[in-house]
C-alpha cells in the first residue's frame, strides 16, 4: 500500500488542488493574489468605517472577475472557476463576495439570459469592466423567505410600465447605476425590469448601523411611479423562476464563498493558538483546541468536495436548485459554526478587527440569512424528499 | 526583435518550506509551486517592451518537470506569446539550465534574453551570468530599469551602496532585481486566451546537452535554531562577556 507513505497536507487535507484543471488553478492563483496583495489592505479600515469603494469593482472588472461565467461579454470560464473566485474574495470578506455575486450572477446574469440582444449590449459591457455597478432587488419589507407574496407592482402604461413599491436590504443599491426589480404586473405574474439610477421616482437609500457585511453598501430601493420603457423589461421569463434562477447562481457561488470565510479563520486560529502561550505551552497542544482544528479541517475539506462536485455539475447542467440550496445551506452554517469557534480560540483578541475573525464570524451571520436563510433551505430540502411542502402550513 | 524570458517552477513564496527527514532535500508531495518571483518580473518586463513596441514577440522557456507546463502557461495567460518546455525530471543545475537555454537561444535568435537574477528555492544567482558567457553575449545583471535604444540597451543595475548604469550591445542578457517594475495579474480573459497558445515540449537531448549535475548534495538541513541574547547592564560586564566568549 502505498497510502501509509503518502504525505498528508493538512491545509488539503483530499487533495482538491489535484482535482482542478490547469486553467482553474490559473485563475484562482491570480484571484488569489489580486485580492491578498489589493483587497486585504484595504478591508480593516473599510470595515471598520463601513465604507466600500467602487474603485474595486473597476478592478474585479479589469481582472474580468465581473460576470466571469458569461460568453461574449465575461471570459465564458466555468462554474468552478467561478466559484474558486469567491472563495478567494470572501476569504477577505464576505462584503466583497457580496458585491462579486450581485453584479455576476444577480445582475448580468439575468441580462444576458432574459434580456433581449439591444439590452445586453446596453448593459453587459459596462457591467463586466465595473464602470457600472448593478444591484438585485427582490426582497422587500413584507416579503423576505416568501418572494410570492411581494406588492411592489408593475401597471401597463403608454410605451412600458409604472412600478410603485419599495425593496430593501438590496446589496450595492446605494451606489448602483442599474437596478434588477421584480415586481407583479397586471396578471399577478413577477416580471423583471431594468431600471437606470436618476429615472424619475427612483431612490436608494443607505441602511446604515448594520453589525454585518459593514464593507458593503446595503440600501433600500423606493419605486414612486417609476415609468419604464417596454423594451426594459425581461421578455422571456415569467414568474419566481425568474428571481430563482438569478440565485440559484448566486447561492453556488456563496457557497464556497463561504468556505473561504471559513478557511481564513481555520488558519487563523491554528497560528494563532500555535503561537499563544499559556501555562508555557501552546494552546495548540491542549485537546479542545486540536478537537475543534480537526473539527474546522473536516468540515471545509468535506465542504469543498461538495462545492466541486456541484461546479461540475452546473458545467454540465445537471445541478438541481435543490442540491444548490443543500450546499448553500451547509457552507453557511459550517462557517458561521467554524468562524466563532475560531473566534473563541482568539480569547479576548478575537474581538478585534485587527484579527479579522471577528468580521467574519458578523459577516456570516448575514451569509447564512441572505440568499435563503438556513431554515427556509431545510425546509426545501424536506420538501423534496418527502412531497410535503412545509412553508405555509396548509 | 524577439525576447526570450526563462522561467523557474519553485515552491510557493508562501508556502513553510520542510527539510526531508533524511537530509537530502525538502519535502516536495503535494507542495504547492508557483513562478519565481524573480522570473514573474522578467517576463513583466518583457510585456512592457513589446507593448511599448520595443519587441515584437515574448517566448517564455522553462527546463523542467511537467508541471513546469503550468508555470509557462501562467507566463502566457500574463501577455507572452508561445513557450518553450524543455521536459526533464532530472536534477538541474545552473550551468545544465544555462546550457540548456543557450541551444533554445540559438534556434531562436532573440535580440535579449531576460531572466529572475535568482530563483528562490537555491538561491544560486549564476544561470543568467552562465548563459551570457557561455553565448559570448554582454550581460547587465540586477536590473532595476531598462532602456532599449536602437541595438543597445541602458540597463540601471542594483549594486552595494547605489546604482550603476550600463550600456550593453544586443543582442545581450539582463537578470531582473526586485525593483525593476510590479508584475501584473494575469486576467481572465487572458488566461482563457492561453489555454491555445502553444508551448513546444523538447528533451535535453534532442538539445544535444549534457544535463548531468557537476555538484554533489552532502546535507540539507534546517537553519539553527536562534537562542535567545542575553542583556549586561555595563561596557564592562559586556567586554568580560566577550572576553569570556573568546572574541575579543
Amino acid at each position: 500500500m502505498s497510502a501509509s507513505k503518502a504525505a498528508f497536507r493538512w491545509e488539503d487535507p483530499l487533495l482538491i488542488e489535484d482535482q482542478l484543471t490547469e486553467d482553474e488553478r490559473l485563475i484562482r492563483d491570480a484571484a488569489h493574489d489580486y485580492c491578498q496583495d489589493k483587497l486585504m489592505p484595504r478591508i480593516l479600515m473599510a470595515n471598520r468605517e463601513a465604507t466600500f469603494d467602487c474603485e474595486i469593482m473597476r478592478e474585479l472588472g479589469a481582472l474580468g472577475l465581473l460576470g466571469a461565467t458569461i460568453e461574449g461579454y465575461g471570459a465564458g470560464a466555468g462554474y468552478v472557476a467561478y466559484g474558486l473566485i469567491a472563495r478567494e474574495v470572501e476569504r477577505v470578506d464576505s462584503a466583497y463576495r457580496s458585491a462579486l455575486s450581485v453584479q455576476s450572477s444577480l445582475v448580468m446574469h439575468p441580462i444576458y439570459q432574459y434580456g433581449s440582444k439591444a439590452m445586453q449590449e446596453k448593459y453587459l459591457p459596462k457591467l463586466a469592466t465595473g464602470e457600472w455597478i448593478g444591484c438585485f432587488g427582490l426582497t422587500e419589507p413584507d416579503a423576505g423567505s416568501d418572494p410570492g407574496g411581494m406588492k411592489t407592482r408593475a401597471r401597463k402604461a403608454d410605451g412600458g410600465y409604472v412600478l410603485s413599491g419599495s425593496k430593501t436590504w438590496i446589496t450595492n443599491a446605494p451606489i448602483a447605476d442599474i437596478f434588477v426589480i421584480w415586481a407583479k404586473d397586471d396578471a399577478g405574474a413577477i416580471r423583471g425590469y431594468v431600471l437606470e439610477k436618476g429615472w424619475k421616482g427612483l431612490s436608494a437609500p443607505e441602511i446604515h448601523g448594520k453589525f454585518s457585511l459593514r464593507a458593503s453598501a446595503t440600501g433600500m430601493i423606493a419605486l414612486e411611479d417609476v415609468f419604464v420603457p417596454e423594451e426594459n423589461m425581461f421578455t422571456t421569463v415569467s414568474g419566481l423562476k425568474g428571481p430563482f434562477g438569478c440565485l440559484n447562481s448566486a447561492r453556488y457561488g456563496i457557497s464556497w464563498g463561504a468556505l473561504g470565510a471559513a478557511e481564513f479563520c481555520w488558519h487563523a486560529a491554528r497560528s494563532y493558538t500555535l503561537e499563544r502561550k499559556q501555562f508555557g505551552r501552546p494552546l495548540a497542544a491542549n485537546q479542545l483546541i486540536q478537537k475543534k482544528l480537526a473539527d474546522m479541517q473536516t468540515e471545509i475539506a468535506l465542504g469543498l468536495q461538495g462545492c466541486l462536485r456541484l461546479g461540475r455539475l452546473m458545467d454540465e447542467g445537471r445541478a438541481a436548485p435543490e442540491a444548490i440550496s443543500m450546499l448553500k445551506r451547509n457552507s453557511c452554517g459550517k462557517s458561521l459554526d467554524i468562524a466563532r469557534m475560531a473566534r473563541d480560540m482568539h480569547g479576548g483578541n478575537g474581538i478585534a478587527d485587527e484579527y479579522h475573525v471577528i468580521r467574519h464570524v458578523m459577516n456570516l451571520e448575514a451569509v447564512n440569512t441572505y440568499e435563503g436563510t438556513h431554515d427556509i433551505h431545510a425546509l426545501i430540502l424536506g420538501r423534496a424528499q418527502t412531497g410535503i411542502q412545509a412553508f405555509t402550513g396548509e | 526583435m524577439k525576447i526570450v524570458v526563462a522561467v523557474k517552477r519553485v515552491i510557493d513564496a508562501n508556502v513553510k518550506v520542510r527539510v526531508k527527514a533524511d537530509g537530502t532535500g525538502v519535502e516536495m508531495a503535494n507542495v504547492k509551486m508557483a513562478m519565481n518571483p524573480f522570473c514573474e518580473i522578467a517576463v513583466e518586463e518583457a510585456l512592457r517592451i513589446k507593448e511599448a513596441g520595443g519587441a515584437d514577440e515574448v517566448v517564455i522557456v522553462s527546463a523542467g518537470p511537467q508541471g513546469a507546463t503550468e508555470t509557462i502557461r501562467t507566463a502566457l495567460a500574463m501577455g507572452a506569446d508561445r513557450g518553450v518546455h524543455v521536459l526533464t525530471d532530472a536534477v538541474l543545475e545552473p550551468l545544465a539550465v544555462a546550457k540548456l537555454l543557450k541551444a533554445v537561444i540559438d534556434k531562436e535568435q532573440p535580440g535579449l534574453v531576460i531572466l529572475g537574477k535568482q530563483a528562490i528555492d537555491d538561491d544560486c544567482n549564476q544561470t543568467g551570468q552562465m548563459l551570457a558567457a557561455l553565448l559570448g553575449w554582454a550581460q547587465a545583471t540586477f536590473a532595476s530599469k531598462i532602456e532599449i535604444a536602437g541595438d543597445s540597451a541602458t540597463v540601471t543595475r542594483e549594486i552595494d551602496g547605489g546604482l550603476e548604469k550600463v550600456a550593453v550591445k544586443l543582442p545581450a542578457v539582463v537578470t531582473t532585481d526586485l525593483r525593476l517594475n510590479e508584475p501584473r495579474y494575469a486576467s481572465l480573459p487572458n488566461i482563457m486566451k492561453a489555454k491555445k497558445k502553444p508551448i513546444e515540449a523538447m528533451a535535453p537531448d534532442a538539445l544535444g546537452v549534457d544535463i548531468a549535475p557537476r555538484l554533489t548534495v552532502l546535507k540539507v538541513e534546517e537553519p539553527p535554531k536562534r537562542s535567545a541574547g542575553v542583556k549586561v547592564e555595563t561596557a564592562a560586564e559586556l567586554v568580560a562577556k566577550l572576553h569570556d566568549a573568546g572574541v575579543i
